[in-house]
């Protein structure tokens, strides 16, 4: 049997919903993430089921504790508003009538104090468990539940094979990897998701020393 | 060596009656044949969940609550308040009123432990935490009992499902009852065969409850469908105690909630389009919520 005692009993979470409460938090955590923890701007647009009971679910509120780097367990996450008013960030939350392929979507737009910005869709597919489906237009699937180091690179030969032996030579574990790619030979994006981080020396030779590299960050 | 995965009832009580250990026994058994935490990890781990849903019940009785539509809040006090002259009795008033309490907490934003999931996470920390309470049960006994009842959960999800938007509340508030009922049912010297019954009448009770949330949230019925769960699972661990058994084996049970979740319409798995939830009242509420803020 694959699943744990602690999947039944578990998880230790903010209600009242584990897709539409802890999983936003996810979701936000991974803009967070992506920026370093230092967000400048945010915004949110939550779609189907987030945006019709979103509201009582908390999801709006949800999503922005985790922009702000809150974890689901944690009692701040009902306070998140308060918080970013606190730290002077203005995170506007719509609520849009599109109708999304997964019911519990979100598309969360942030900004990194060092100015990088990252558009990305999460969806929350149940248990807390979340999905993210595309970032910066390019299409993706990972998780966000293991280090994950997301490479933006042309799409040409070679390129995969330099950054995996740098990781190799970090002794860094892959655990799961996929390309994705908009068109041949146009821009492309490899999720790497590894069984310890990838610190950010490593980064920084992928995206110093690798011809082709356009940007790399780490979850 | 020995494998001590179980994926069904009668797996179960074979490796109970083979090693002579009861039901929580054999469960740590199986988590540790995972191989990802050893005894003392997941002993860690369960008193933490312990200690989270001690918290949750002392927080939704001794503070103010107010779930985030404003539906709910204050109803976990009122039935405590009235324990002493419910025709129930004050224990099991206070059993119920724990479990509308926890329930209470997690719509108003509140830290919770799923269990199973958020929606009817009020049911085993009621049960266990109080009755434990009442009868000076120690904090180990405590966690055994989460165990045991962490074991009955594990077979339900694996045959059928443990999730509203695929069986309804009987997957739900069911599973939580049938989980309770067997801890329970452990804690008070009962045999393996005993809890099976336990849980086995527990879902039995509520087969074909449907899940049909106001406005879809996690307020309406489900509060009270955890108080319901609550008195569910202690009624059957009574039975189950007194002698009395199941009719129909637990697995078959089991089997039969998975169907009966197959059958049931979409409409009462979640969607809030039936049942109360498309009753005018909800109806109006559900416009209420959406022009907020």
């Amino acid at each position: 049997m694959s699943i744990s005692l602690f999947d039944i009993i578990g998880p230790r979470m903010i209600g009242p919903s584990s897709s539409h409460t802890a999983g936003a938090v996810r979701i936000g955590q991974v803009g967070n993430r992506l920026v370093n923890g230092k967000v400048k701007e945010a915004k949110v647009t939550l779609y189907g089921s987030f945006a019709e009971t979103g509201r009582g679910h908390g999801t709006d509120t949800a999503i922005v504790a985790g922009i702000l780097g809150v974890n689901p367990d944690q009692g701040t996450v009902r306070y998140a508003k308060l918080l970013a008013k606190e730290a002077d960030l203005n995170i506007p939350v719509l609520f849009s009538n599109e109708e999304p392929e997964h019911p519990n979507t979100a598309k969360v737009y942030v900004k990194g104090e060092n100015g990088k910005e990252y558009t990305y869709v999460g969806t929350s597919i149940g248990g807390g468990r979340i999905r993210v489906t595309s970032i910066n237009g390019m299409e993706v699937s990972f998780s966000g539940e293991y280090p994950t180091l997301i490479a933006f690179h042309q799409d040409a030969p070679g390129i995969i094979s330099k950054v995996t032996s740098i990781l190799a030579l970090e002794k860094i574990n892959v655990a799961f990897m996929k390309v994705f790619r908009s068109e041949r030979r146009q821009g492309a994006c490899m999720v790497i998701e590894t069984d310890t981080p990838v610190d950010e020396a490593t980064r920084l030779r992928i995206v110093n020393n690798v011809d082709g590299i356009t940007e790399a960050c780490t979850l | 060596m020995i494998d001590y995965t179980f994926t069904t009832g009668e797996d179960l009580l074979t490796i109970c009656r083979v090693e002579q250990i009861p039901i929580s026994e054999a469960a740590i058994y199986a988590e540790l044949d995972r191989e990802e935490m050893d005894r003392q990890g997941i002993m860690d781990e369960m008193r933490k969940n312990l200690q989270v849903m001690r918290e949750s019940i002392r927080e939704g009785l001794e503070e103010q609550q107010m779930s985030i539509t404003g539906l709910m809040g204050e109803d976990a006090d009122k039935l405590m308040a009235f324990s002493e002259t419910a025709i129930m009795g004050p224990e099991l008033s206070r059993i119920v009123a724990a479990s509308m309490a926890v329930t209470e907490v997690n719509a108003s934003m509140g830290l919770i432990v799923a269990a199973p999931t958020a929606g009817a996470s009020g049911i085993l920390p009621g049960v266990l935490i109080e009755y434990g309470d009442t009868h000076d049960l120690s904090e180990k006994q405590l966690i055994r009992g989460l165990c045991n009842a962490g074991a009955i959960g594990l077979i339900i999800a694996h045959n059928a499902s443990i999730a509203g938007a695929s069986g309804g509340c009987q997957a739900e508030t069911g599973t939580a009852a049938a989980m309770a009922a067997s801890a329970l049912t452990e804690l008070r010297g009962g045999t393996p065969e005993m809890c099976l019954h336990a849980a086995a009448i527990a879902l039995k009770n509520v087969m074909g409850l449907v899940c049909d949330p106001v406005a879809g949230l996690v307020e309406c019925p489900c509060i009270k469908r955890n108080a319901i769960g609550a008195a569910n699972a202690v009624l059957c661990s009574d039975m189950a105690m007194a002698g009395i058994e199941s009719v129909i084996p637990f697995d078959e049970v089991v089997t039969a909630m998975r169907n009966v979740g197959r059958m049931m319409n979409p409409d009462l798995r979640e969607t809030a389009r039936g049942g109360l939830a498309a009753t005018p009242t909800a109806l109006k509420i559900a416009e209420k919520i959406k022009n907020l803020e």
